[in-house]
């Protein structure tokens, strides 16, 4: 496990009105490795992910207490350019969500949000992002054709595509496996080990062997706190709460 | 340049967290420039939107204005009460025309609503897939025939109907536009009751035929009363139509202003007697402002029906 | 048909039925208990499909037929003489070039202005809208307006542009008057097909650090585009074919000229000469013209719904097969 730490989170509490999903959170995210949230549904692990790029500020209602710092800044700062941040902080969704466009217009949308607009530096971008994504040997034919033609599995590697090409230095991947098959699924995670060289990666899955497999820091969630934190290897082999202990040995969620 | 391609680029994590910052970015003209953009157009979409508010507000202002000066020459009673209307000689009696009004749509949907609803069920119920594949678009197709078209054909192809069947000279009058009206509003009604049947819930009608219910039992007892606010609604808005349609009653009501006593008397509607008067009169004059206070009157009855569809629906879904 | 009524009803008893029910018909020996029952509700069953079927097909049929006769009659005559040429107030063979030409001329007029201010208003209330009070009084007026009759607009347009701003019946009334009987349509069917965008594509493009306006114009309009457009067709549809509110504000005559495109002039468009002809012009033929300019007219209504309406259905039936 890495010891630069990129992001702090420190005593987060986040409401939806009256109700408070999160509670009194406080953990360290580690630059360049993979770190899982796990814990049964419901219990805020999504939700946190979600304030880490702010997604959860379109949430009508939705308010947050303490602080997230990522390289040092607190990203609810009022400086905080919110867009900047998203394009720092890539996401990767639970369902596969390419845009009704081709695959290259896909990948090419951030860049050009962003302001690129030259057609040689976009087809390297989509070139790059594509290769990076584990994805250009086999759409690289076609690349004018619908991404909806894809199968699930490479719908999601070309999400993951398009959230590298804006160049990102966190990647959020939100239970991004739970709706592919089983070959699709180790697809990603193997492309995830190696994304986590050049990225910051924080996975939520509901997958325990996923976790095992693949993070080197796992965050055991419930009911919106954090139970535990530590190295994946010690948190599966030796919890040190008993409700990690029954989570992970398949008594509960 | 942006930092794109360095995809294997190591970036310190305080140089990534002054980035983030609104004064820590090189490209500040950009995200300005954006920004503007961005609040620039929220404000011209709701400028439009409140744009549209202000046209209605226009309408009912402008047709008030006009319409209450009616009343400084002509009683408030005479014009709700008396159905002399003759303004040449100062007689400006509407009641001929609300009346008339109220036994067109009447008649109308008399005439229309059981028809409309049976095609409803025919449509969602009885017809094999392929057919309503069909007859939906063409009943589509027939809401967007303009109304003057189906005055028309009221007036060339019903009226010497009506007139053969009766043996009479005329045959203008409430009946011909109401049967007029009927085929218009017709298709609006059925393909929104058929849209409502339609979304009553499979599990309702498995639970029926699970009984042993007949389809006639089913579609009676189960589903039309499922459906009933939507085609309550589907009413209504057939009802809003007939009220405020101009010109296929023009041309087939006979346009005389004498209270319809029978089916066949020529007669005239608030609608009608604008659109022939309107364009002859004097701006300042009581006939013109009695003109405009009998659209007042038809857009008050509009806006009524409105608001009742509105609480059919909140109804509608507290129910479900 | 009777095959469902027995699918429908396989355990009906037959209660007071001449024909051999018993009064324990499923243990009746050689009998067979789900055979067809001929108890009221089964007979009632068939008279209901029947009489169904009869109204629907009669009905559907009767209204076509009536179209058809119209177009029957008029089509057939159609020349270009008279798609080009110049009304006649006396003299038989008048054309309706001029009320051709308006009737396009207005319908483009109107949906310059209405489609911005419609598709603006719909994108307020789809997208940047709190939920609160001031959107519900923004909703019911949109409401409102659509069921305002058409006439009113015509003589809300005539206090404006006649009263208010003395100008004559003129194709600038016209546009606008139609314009905002427009304008509550084209605001719903934006506002529809906006928040029928699913909310993944929009979080996606949220998520690669697109402004709301960014996100707006390149993913939800394009994939809302489908809606919007056939909206738009409806709407021009029932514009071109709108009368009443063309008597008040454009009048009942043109120029005269084919190629007018003066804002001021006099702009009778051809729904409005149907009428005309038929009821109050003079000409020997107007009953001829009226045939003709009755299937000009629903042609190009149907033309107007059709053409835009083919994409949508194949690619309905595309998704389903």
């Amino acid at each position: 496990m890495q010891a630069t730490a990129l992001i702090e989170i420190n005593k987060l509490n986040l409401f939806y009105g009256a109700f408070q999903a999160l509670k009194h959170v406080s953990l360290e995210i580690p630059q360049r490795a993979i770190t899982a949230f796990i814990g049964p549904s419901g219990c805020g692990k999504s939700t946190l992910l979600r304030t880490l790029n702010r997604m959860n500020d379109m949430i009508p209602g939705a308010r947050v207490e303490g602080s997230i710092e990522i390289g040092g800044t607190d990203i609810y700062a009022g400086d905080v350019h919110v867009e900047t941040l998203r394009k720092k902080v890539g996401m990767v969704f639970q369902q596969p969500n390419p845009f009704p466009k081709s695959i290259y217009d896909n990948v090419a949308y951030g860049p050009r949000l962003h302001g690129i607009t030259k057609k040689r530096e976009l087809d390297e971008i989509v070139e790059n992002s594509l290769r990076s994504a584990a994805l250009w040997n086999e759409v690289k034919d076609h690349l004018k054709r619908s991404a909806l033609s894809l199968s699930g599995g490479q719908q999601q590697r070309l999400c993951i595509a398009r959230a590298l090409a804006v160049g990102p230095d966190v990647l959020l991947m939100d239970e991004a496996t739970s709706a592919l098959d089983p070959i699709s699924t180790i697809k990603i995670e193997e492309l995830a080990q190696e994304l986590k060289d050049r990225y910051t990666i924080v996975m939520v899955t509901h997958n325990m062997h996923q976790a095992a497999r693949v993070s080197h820091q796992t965050v055991f969630f419930l009911n919106g706190e954090v139970v535990e934190y530590s190295a994946t290897e010690k948190l599966f082999s030796d919890p040190s709460d008993q409700r990690t202990e029954d989570y992970i040995s398949g008594r509960f969620g | 340049m942006l930092e794109m391609n360095a995809q294997s680029r190591v970036i310190a994590p305080a140089e990534l967290g002054n980035s983030l910052r609104q004064a820590g970015g090189d490209r500040l003209d950009r995200r300005s420039r954006l920004k503007f953009f961005n609040s620039t157009f929220k404000v011209i979409c709701v400028s439009a939107a409140v744009f549209v508010c202000l046209v209605l507000f226009g309408i009912l202002f402008l047709m008030f204005r006009t319409g209450i000066m009616t009343f400084e020459t002509v009683s408030f009673k005479e014009f709700f009460f008396s159905a002399n209307w003759d303004p040449e000689n100062g007689h400006f009696g509407a009641l001929l025309f609300i009346f008339g009004t109220f036994a067109l749509t009447g008649l109308t949907l008399v005439l229309a609503v059981p028809i409309a609803v049976l095609i409803a069920v025919f449509l969602a119920e009885i017809t094999p897939v392929w057919l309503r594949g069909a007859l939906r678009p063409v009943m589509d197709l027939l809401v967007g025939i303009p109304s003057v078209v189906y005055g028309y054909l009221g007036l060339t192809i019903l009226i010497p109907m009506l007139r053969e069947l009766t043996g009479r000279d005329l045959a203008d009058g409430l009946l011909a536009a109401a049967i007029v009206l009927a085929i218009m509003v017709l298709p609006t009604i059925a393909r929104i009751s058929d849209d409502a049947i339609s979304a009553v819930p499979k599990k309702y009608r498995d639970a029926s035929y699970a009984l042993g219910s007949t389809r006639f039992q089913t579609i009676f007892g189960v589903v039309l009363p499922a459906a009933r606010s939507g085609i309550v609604y589907a009413i209504i808005l057939g009802m809003a139509r007939a009220i405020g349609e101009t010109m296929a009653v023009v041309m087939v009501i006979g346009n005389t202003p004498q209270l319809a006593d029978s089916l066949f008397t020529p007669t005239a509607v608030l609608t009608s007697n604008i659109v022939m008067q309107i364009t002859s009169v004097e701006f300042d004059s009581t006939w013109n402002y009695a003109l405009y206070l009998m659209g007042f009157l038809l857009l008050a009855i509009s806006l009524l029906l409105i608001v009742a569809v509105r609480l059919l629906q909140k109804k509608g879904a507290k129910a479900s | 048909m009777s095959d469902s009524s027995d699918k429908g009803s396989p355990l009906t008893p037959a209660p007071g039925s001449g024909s051999g029910a018993r009064s324990s018909p499923v243990t009746a020996r050689g009998r067979n208990a789900f055979a067809r029952t001929t108890g009221a509700a089964a007979r009632n069953d068939r008279l209901f499909n029947v009489f169904v079927w009869a109204v629907g097909i009669i009905v559907i049929l009767f209204i076509l037929g009536l179209l058809f006769m119209l177009l029957r009659k008029g089509l057939p005559q159609l020349s270009w003489d008279f798609l080009v040429g110049l009304p006649s107030e006396i003299e038989e063979g008048g054309g309706i070039g001029p009320a051709l030409f308006n009737s396009f001329y207005i319908l483009f007029l109107s949906l310059a202005i209405s489609i911005p201010l419609g598709m603006a208003a719909g994108i307020y209330l789809a997208e940047f809208a709190p939920d609160n009070r001031f959107i519900g009084f923004i909703r019911i007026c949109v409401e409102g307006l659509s069921s305002v009759p058409s006439i009113i607009f015509g003589l809300f347009g005539i206090s404006l542009f006649v009263d208010i701003f003395h100008l004559d019946l003129t194709i600038l009334g016209g546009a606008v008057s139609l314009a905002f009987l427009n304008l509550p349509m084209l605001t719903r069917v934006t506002e529809e097909s906006l928040r029928s965008v699913p909310t993944e594509l929009k979080s996606a493009s949220f998520a690669l650090g697109s402004t709301h306006l960014q996100t707006i114009r390149t993913v939800l309009i394009p994939v809302a585009m489908n809606g919007i457009v056939t909206g738009i067709c409806l709407t021009a549809g029932r514009a071109f074919g709108e009368s009443a509110v063309i008597i008040l504000t454009a009048g009942v005559t043109t120029s005269g000229e084919l190629w007018d495109f003066n804002l001021l002039s006099p702009g009778e468009t051809l729904a409005v000469h149907l009428w005309y002809v038929q009821s109050e012009a003079i000409v020997p033929d107007a009953g001829d013209i009226a045939q003709k300019a009755t299937a000009v007219l629903i042609m190009i209504v149907l033309a107007i719904n059709l053409v835009f309406r083919l994409p949508l259905w194949m690619k309905a039936r595309k998704l389903k097969g």
